[in-house]
């Protein structure tokens, strides 16, 4: 029994269709990653999972439990970190854990005790009396995810939790999210950061218009879709001339043109002798590689 | 759908309650000056300035006359201007309610905490006024700690009727719209300021029929004048029947509004 288990599950609006009969589900302390471009249809799966948007069609259940039926029994046992920020700017990093515990129904002197610990887990102590509006973007990032953790959650949902942060804060969220799930917490996340899915997800789906593109391990993502390495250059006429020749194929995007391969040495010297091309770079293809082959170059919005 | 959502508000809403609670006392300076200033200003500029050229009102002095009213305005405007413009902030800007609702609360135990805690502004208002105006002699006591009860459903009405417009306002500024359209008519043609008999028999019945503020005038004046008639007994049913009634659609259009 998935800790989500999503069927044809479907959401309509009048104008458009956000989430087309998606299926998938999220197995026990696993981190499952839900990428694509914007307006994919992730933030308002997400939004299905927690219960605040109701599906039009499929079946979607958490932790074995109906979406439409259970909704507070399910968010009882959530953790939810939303894209924007929506701390409670009229109080203290502090009160602000202590009010969401409230929401929960949890006793004071619990969630007393709750608090403190989880500011410590994200390294906010220091900003324990200081209100909201005083934290840089990293501190109420790692605030908010302090509050979805006021209750224990068994399943944390991520909507791009790392975004507008510098390098420092983001290697410290994600080192936090590998101990939650080395502790057994079920993660969901969105993220545009594809060095942030690798790293992190176990499993992930690509989405696009509503749909489910791909799902898999990251690495066997980029294994089946870019191969092993990417080698780049000036898409010159010589250079093109000469690929064509040795019956290579290649893709041109802009000014930069791309050779997938699994060996890159030998197209290399290729292309270094035969053309005598000096501007070559080899490196290894990654998810992003993936994500723009599957979803294309085009921009959206 | 069942029962209108009323089903769906459970012992949450009082955590909605205590947090706008909480805020409130955060910053309790400011939000206490309205009560002790608000009666003084309008006792010396109307009671005592305009008063003093008008002998008295159907026997009673001027200043007597609308210390009632002055408690039902201060109700009026403390409950309906914090289920509007505040919860609007609230909703729209801070997403304190895209907050809570990720948590085991519903809309409607956001919408209830809210209409409570609008009520319970109302309330603390009245009372605050009460002193001040039994120090300048317009009211007596104990009789006019009535006041307080009375202060709970009207505030409920004037909170509901808020969050209706909350509900279905476009933007922040279109909530101007029933202030003052709605909320500052009131404020002067409820029996406030002048006693509504001398009003067209027609307008008297229009003002008792849809016009919330004249039966809490009305209710409230009676208390205060220790004077009662079957006209109160209306009210009350007015005021408590309206409320429940604007508390179901304030629910139902919230539920619109933010579930999507």
């Amino acid at each position: 029994m998935g800790v989500i288990t999503a069927r044809k599950l479907e959401k309509r609006f009048p104008d458009l269709i956000a989430v087309d009969q998606i299926s998938f589900s999220v197995e026990e302390q696993e981190i499952f990653g839900f990428l694509g471009p914007n307006g994919a249809g992730k933030t308002t799966t997400m939004r299905m999972i927690h219960c605040v948007s109701p599906k039009t069609g499929g079946s979607l259940s958490v932790f074995g439990l109906d979406v439409e039926r259970e909704p507070r029994k399910i968010k009882q046992r959530l953790g939810i970190v939303p894209q924007e920020n929506n701390l409670d700017p009229d109080f203290s990093a502090f009160q602000n854990l202590i009010i969401y515990a409230r929401y929960f129904g949890i006793p004071r002197r619990v969630a007393e005790g709750k608090a403190e610990e989880l500011l410590d887990f994200m390294q906010l102590s220091e900003k324990r009396d200081v209100l909201i509006e005083k934290l840089s973007g990293g501190m109420k990032r790692r605030l908010i995810i302090a509050r979805a953790l006021i209750n224990d959650p068994e399943l944390l949902i991520l909507d791009e939790p790392t975004i507008g942060l510098d390098p420092q804060a983001r290697h410290l969220i994600w080192e936090k999210l590998r101990h939650l799930k080395a502790a057994g917490c079920t993660q969901v996340m969105t993220t545009h950061y594809l060095d942030e899915a690798e790293r992190l997800c176990d499993r992930l789906v690509i989405m696009d218009h509503g749909k489910i593109l791909v799902e898999g391990s990251p690495e066997s993502l980029v294994r089946e879709y870019a191969g092993t390495d990417i080698l780049e250059t000036n898409p010159t006429a010589e250079v093109i001339a000469c690929l064509e020749a040795a019956d290579i194929a290649y893709d041109i995007f802009g000014d930069l043109l791309q050779v997938q391969t699994t060996k890159p040495q030998d197209t290399a010297n290729t292309l270094m002798e035969s053309c005598r091309h000096t501007s070559v770079t080899v490196r290894r293809a990654t998810l992003e590689d993936v994500f723009l082959k599957l979803t294309g170059r085009t921009l959206r919005e | 759908m069942a029962f209108l959502g009323i089903s769906e508000i459970s012992r949450g809403s009082l955590a909605v309650w205590r947090r706008n609670f909480d805020a409130f006392i955060r910053t309790y300076q400011v939000n206490f000056i309205p009560p002790f200033v608000e009666p003084v200003l309008y006792l010396l500029a109307l009671g005592y300035g305009v008063g003093a050229l008008i002998e008295d009102v159907n026997g009673i002095p001027y200043p007597v006359f609308i210390a009632p009213a002055l408690v039902s305005i201060s109700v009026m405007y403390s409950a309906f201007f914090e289920c509007t413009y505040s919860s609007y902030v609230r909703m729209y800007y801070q997403k304190t309610f895209d907050a809570i609702i990720a948590t085991p609360l519903s809309i409607e135990d956001i919408v209830t905490g809210e209409i409570l805690w609008g009520a319970t502004r109302a309330t603390i208002y009245a009372t605050l006024m009460i002193p001040v105006l039994f120090l300048f002699g317009v009211i007596d006591l104990p009789m006019s700690l009535l006041l307080i009860p009375c202060a709970i459903p009207a505030g409920i009405l004037f909170a509901s009727i808020g969050i209706c417009f909350t509900a279905i306002t476009p933007s922040i500024d279109s909530l101007n719209y029933p202030a003052f359209l709605f909320i500052t008519p009131m404020f002067l043609f409820s029996g406030t300021f002048f006693p509504i008999t001398i009003l067209p028999q027609s307008l008297q019945y229009f003002a008792f029929g849809l016009l919330p503020l004249a039966n809490v005038v009305s209710l409230n004046r009676a208390i205060t004048g220790a004077e009662f008639s079957p006209l109160i007994l209306y009210n009350i049913i007015w005021i408590i029947g309206v409320a429940a009634i604007f508390f179901v659609i304030g629910l139902n259009l919230m539920r619109r509004r933010l579930i999507i």
